[in-house]
Order: structure tokens, then sequence, then C-alpha cells
């Protein structure tokens, strides 16, 4: 009966384990087949066209160049290795410019004749280039389509720009998030590594036992504060702070987010530092002071380096806690997708684009892939940075 | 020379010390023998405060060293320990080289000149009769040392900072045989510069390295004799058990 009983809880038990395992590695997978979708595919809205003279030598286009020509940065087809030929932006709206309802009505007045007009049009002028719906493409002989080159992997990792809802060719550039996810975490990390540790020691080293005990539940209540709550703060309290401190046009800045972000990293840091120096053994502090050290001496000559691995592997799961950071950062720090320059500047990271891009997204578009993608980015961020903590950690216990 | 007069020690409500008045005469060795849990370990570790390190510890009485009590509230702890040095049961070496090793007592006591650490470490070592198996490989981690040779660098780090007094306690308890005869061999040729008070629970290694033995048991001082007399012609009962191995 018993035999029964025991196969039947290591069956149940062998299920759970793995269904779990299973469904975070198909977790891993969905995020990848989405995100990786995304190369490959032409960073133009899906079913429309640009529509050329035949005459014009271009016949492939960057999503760069095709933003600058819309935005009328670029007004001469030279610029993008065609003809010395100005350009001429033609939208759908702008039919009127060129022709009457009457000339577009047709028999029956339903502006039957457009699409043919429009093809008529960019036959006639050389340097036009039409951006039209792929069903209102008529082909003649003397225009031609333009392909758009499609994203590619050192595109979106070099691209400066993140418009991805621009048009008529969105920009798909993670340098601006990468950059601004990795100012906000590391500045976040000088900021609370000081801290972080000087509270670690003090708790670990020179508290009494009854400030510890009271401290220790803090500290750990801390990383049990909602982050919005924290983003509340961060917004009420840090981010006039950081303007009139800095008299800043505004205080939504890379500096707000690293501050809120050192406030949440600091439980994590306290936490696994304070461990790790506590578990010097008694010995090594014996043997020092029993030398004459001081424990101010034992703690920085003995203690701090016999703990440093233990102090490197907090640090490294701080940043990974700063990285992953969405809420508080996406309150605080401003969100303009530009790379910065100086960390007065507003930032945008991963996690929050994230966030704040996905409900806007149509489902398998393009902008819902690259979001994908940045997710899958995120996860490797993290996934090295535990492999970090695991290789440093691991290392020690070898030495030991 | 070490002398206390009426020690006591608490633990919290548990009397672990009752009483204990001994003096141990300037370089001699003194052995603290007895079953565990007598005080032994505990009376050791009062000569450099180091009891101190442990919370709840109270102590009443007086310990003089060189004629000072150290505990008086004046006492300099840090400098007390610098001329009471100690040697553990398990070798301690930090995770630095052995150069380092040994060059900590001095750092830390704010010596500054390297050629002068440089030449202590190569007198400690040659002290712990270990300069000639190390003196090539000073930068090597002293985790690399065998068990023998780390306590051997344990002692020649006490000896570093040139202390009157050298605590031990059971310091070859975790070494072969081998290993525990060369510590035995340093005890004899350190008696001469120092006072040694040694731990052990070796009756055999009492009777070779010391001059005289202390027995401890349940807290209180038993009997405080030159080695010989102990071990031939106890005039406590207890002790002539304890020797003799009737009980502990």
């Amino acid at each position: 009966m018993k035999k029964i009983y025991e196969k039947a809880a290591h069956a149940v038990l062998f299920a759970s384990s793995t269904v779990s395992i299973i469904t975070v590695l198909l977790i891993i997978l969905f995020l990848f087949r989405e995100g990786l979708g995304l190369f490959g595919q032409k960073p133009i809205e899906d079913g429309q066209v640009l529509l050329v003279n035949k005459s014009n030598p271009v016949n492939k286009l960057t999503s760069d160049e095709l933003k600058n020509i819309f935005d009328q940065e670029y007004t001469n087809w030279k610029t993008v290795g065609g003809s010395n030929d100005s350009i001429l932006l033609f939208r759908i709206d702008d039919i009127f410019n060129y022709y009457t309802e009457e000339e577009l009505a047709g028999v029956d007045t339903n502006m039957q004749l457009l699409n043919e007009k429009v093809s008529e049009l960019v036959g006639k002028q050389t340097g036009m280039v039409a951006f039209i719906p792929e069903k209102q493409l008529v082909l003649n002989d003397k225009v031609k389509t333009i392909e758009v080159e499609p994203v590619t992997v050192s595109g979106f990792f070099g691209g400066e720009l993140w418009f991805p809802t621009s048009q008529p060719a969105a920009q798909f550039g993670i340098l601006p998030l990468l950059s601004g996810t990795l100012w906000v975490s590391l500045l976040a990390i000088f900021i609370a590594l000081p801290f972080g540790l000087a509270t670690a020691v003090y708790m670990a080293e020179i508290a009494r036992p009854s400030v510890r005990n009271m401290l220790k539940p803090v500290v750990e209540l801390l990383s049990g504060i909602p982050s919005v709550v924290y983003g509340f703060f961060g917004l009420i309290v840090i981010v006039p702070l950081v303007q009139q401190l800095f008299s800043l046009p505004v205080g939504e800045t890379g500096l707000a987010g690293s501050i809120v972000l050192a406030i949440m990293a600091l439980p994590t840091i306290i936490t696994v530092a304070e461990d790790s120096i506590r578990n010097t053994p008694r010995s090594m502090k014996e043997a020092s002071l029993a030398l004459g050290a001081t424990h101010w001496q034992t703690i920085y000559r003995v203690i701090i380096p016999y703990a440093s691995s233990g102090i490197t592997a907090a640090v490294i799961l701080g940043i990974g806690r700063a990285i992953g950071e969405t809420m508080a950062v996406l309150m605080v720090t401003g969100n303009a997708a530009i790379i910065p320059h100086t960390i007065l500047q507003p930032m945008r990271t991963i996690p929050a684009t994230i966030a704040a891009e996905l409900g806007e997204a149509a489902k398998g578009g393009m902008h819902y892939k690259a979001l994908f993608a940045l997710g899958c980015i995120l996860f490797l961020i993290t996934l090295l940075v535990n492999i970090t903590v695991e290789f440093i950690s691991g290392g020690k216990r070898i030495k030991r | 020379m070490i002398e206390s007069k009426n020690l006591n020690l608490y633990y919290g409500q548990y009397h672990a010390l009752k009483n204990i008045s001994l003096s141990m005469p300037a370089k001699t060795v003194t052995a603290l023998i007895g079953p565990s849990g007598c005080g032994k370990s505990t009376f050791l570790r009062t000569l450099n405060r180091m009891n101190d390190l442990i919370p709840g510890v109270k102590i009443d009485g007086e310990v003089l060293i060189d004629g000072k009590n150290i505990y008086k509230d004046k006492m300099d702890i840090d400098l007390l320990r610098k001329k009471v040095g100690m040697v553990f049961q398990k070798a301690n070496p930090f995770p630095k080289s052995i150069f380092e090793n040994i060059a900590y007592g001095l750092r830390v006591n704010g010596v500054r000149d390297e050629s002068f650490i440089k030449e202590r470490v190569e007198k400690s070592l040659k002290q712990a009769a270990l300069w000639g198996e190390v003196k090539d490989v000073l930068k090597k981690s002293a985790l690399a040392l065998s068990g023998g040779q780390q306590q051997r660098l344990c002692i020649a780090r006490a000896l570093a900072v040139e202390p009157q007094v050298l605590l031990m306690d059971e310091p070859a308890s975790a070494l072969d045989p081998i290993s525990t005869s060369k510590i035995e061999e340093l005890i004899h040729e350190l008696k001469k510069d120092f006072t040694i008070a040694i731990v052990t629970h070796n009756m055999q290694q009492a009777a070779r390295v010391s001059d005289y033995t202390a027995f401890f048991y349940l807290g209180e001082l038993v009997e405080l004799d030159e080695t010989k007399t102990i071990f031939i012609n106890p005039k406590k009962e207890q002790t002539q058990n304890y020797i003799t191995g009737r009980f502990g």
C-alpha cells in the first residue's frame, strides 16, 4: 500500500517539476520566435508600396534614407545614389494638388480613375516618390516600385533611431534604449554600492544584535514595496529635487531614474553583502585581532577582502535588478529615445519601452516583433548577469 | 610573568571559570590540561581578552601581565594583543600570500618600512622553522601549504609582532605525528624568548613540552605544579585519576 502512495507522490512531484520547467522553456522559446521574426522583414508599413518613375536609377532604399526623404531632410536623389533630380513627395491626399475631382471621377463619379491617375502622375514626374496602398497600385510602363531594405541585426543593434511607428518607414535602432538602460543601471549601482556596502558592514560587524535584529526586517521590507510606489516617490520627491539642484527644464532624467533604482537595488545589495560578510569565518577575525589589529583594520583588511566575491555577487545581482526594473523607471526617466550624452537628459530604458509601447503595437506587426526582440535582449542580459554571479560564487567555493 | 587573581568568568548565567588564581613565570611553558569543557581554553582566551568578542561574557577578578591588570578600563586591547600572541587550534592563515600573512601583524601596527618587514618576515619564518621550506615561494598563497606548514606559518605570524607571551590553543591537535613533533621542538626553542601557555588534550605532549602543568576541572583550577610533580606525584586524587586516564 505504502509503495503505491510513494509512487504516486513521486509521479506528482515529477509531473509538476516537468510542467514548470517546460513552461519556462516555452516562454523563452516564444519570446525568441516572436523576436527573431523582426529580422529580414521590410520596415515599411504593411500593405503599402513606394512608386517612382521608371527613369529613376534608385531601386532600393534603407529605412533610414526613406525616413530622411519623407522628413524632407534629403531633397535630392543624388544623396541616395540617384541622378541629380530633386525629390518630390507624394502621399495619396496630395492627389487634389494635381487633379480635380472631375478628372478623377470616371463614369460613376466614384473616383474610379484615382489609381490610374497616380501612376500617370508618377510617370510624368521624374523626381516623384509616391507612398500608396498596395491595392491602389496600377503599374504602367513608366513607373516601378522600389524596395526597402529589410531590418538587419547590425541595423538593429547599431541603429541610433527608435521610431517604431514612423511612416512610411519605421526605425528600429536600439542603441538609444540600450545606452539608456546601461547608463541608468550602472549609475544606480555606483550610487547604491557605497551605501549598501556601508550598511552591510554596519549590520554585520558593528551594530549591536538588537539594532541588527531591527534593521534586518526593515531592509527586507524595502524589497517588498511595489515598484510603482517607488516610482511615485521618485516622481514627487526626486524628480523636482533633481530639477532644482541642476536647474534643468525638466527633472525627469536618467539621474532621477538612477536614484530611484539605487534605492530599489539597496535591499538586494545589503542582504547579499551582509550574508557574505557574516560568513567570514570567526577564525579569520580572531587571527587578525590576535595580532593586535583594530576592529576597523580587521574589517577592511580581512573581512571585506574575504567577502569580496560575495560583495561582487551582490553588486551584480543589484545590476540585474536595476536592468530589469520597469515601472519606477518608466515613471521618472522621461522616456526620450535618444542617445544620452549626460546623465541629466531624459532617457528611455528597454523594459520601460516594452511596457509603454506593447499596448499600442499591432499583434504580429513589426513594432510588436521589435518589442519582443527587446525582450530577448533583456533576457540575454539578465542571463549573463546570473551566469556571472554563478561563476563568481562558484569560483569561491572551489577556492575554499 | 602572568598572574591571575580570583578570576571569574560567566557566559550569561553559566559560571565557566571559578576563582582562578595562578601564575606563570616568564620564559617557561605552562600546559593547561583537563577534560573538554573544563574551562582551560576559556582561561587561555582571557589572557589576551579574546573572550571580549563573545556576546554575554562577564569577567571579574584580575589578570596581571608584567604587573599590569589587563582588565582595567584604560587597557589598550590592541596593544595587549600585540604583546600576547595567540595560535589557534585550527591553522587559520589569511587567504593572502605567505609573505603577506607574516607581514600582516606589522602592517596593522603601523610599520611602513618594507626592508624592515622583509627582515622580520625572514626572522619569524626561521624562528618557526619554516624558512627552509617556503623561502622560494613567499609569494604563493598560504592556503597552498600543508596543514602542518600552515600551523607553523600561524606561529611565525604571531612571532612577527614580537610578543612577550604566546598562547597556544591545542596547536597540534589537527596535525599528524611528524608535524606535531616539529611544533613541539619549536616550543622548546621558543621558550628561550617567550612565555608560553599551551592548552592540550594530549597528556604526553604536556609532559614533553611543559615546565608547569595546570589541571582544570569543571571551571576550577584543581592543581598547578611543576610538570614532573603533576605527572609523577600529584597531590590531588582528581589529578591522579585524570592523568592516568581513569576519567576524562
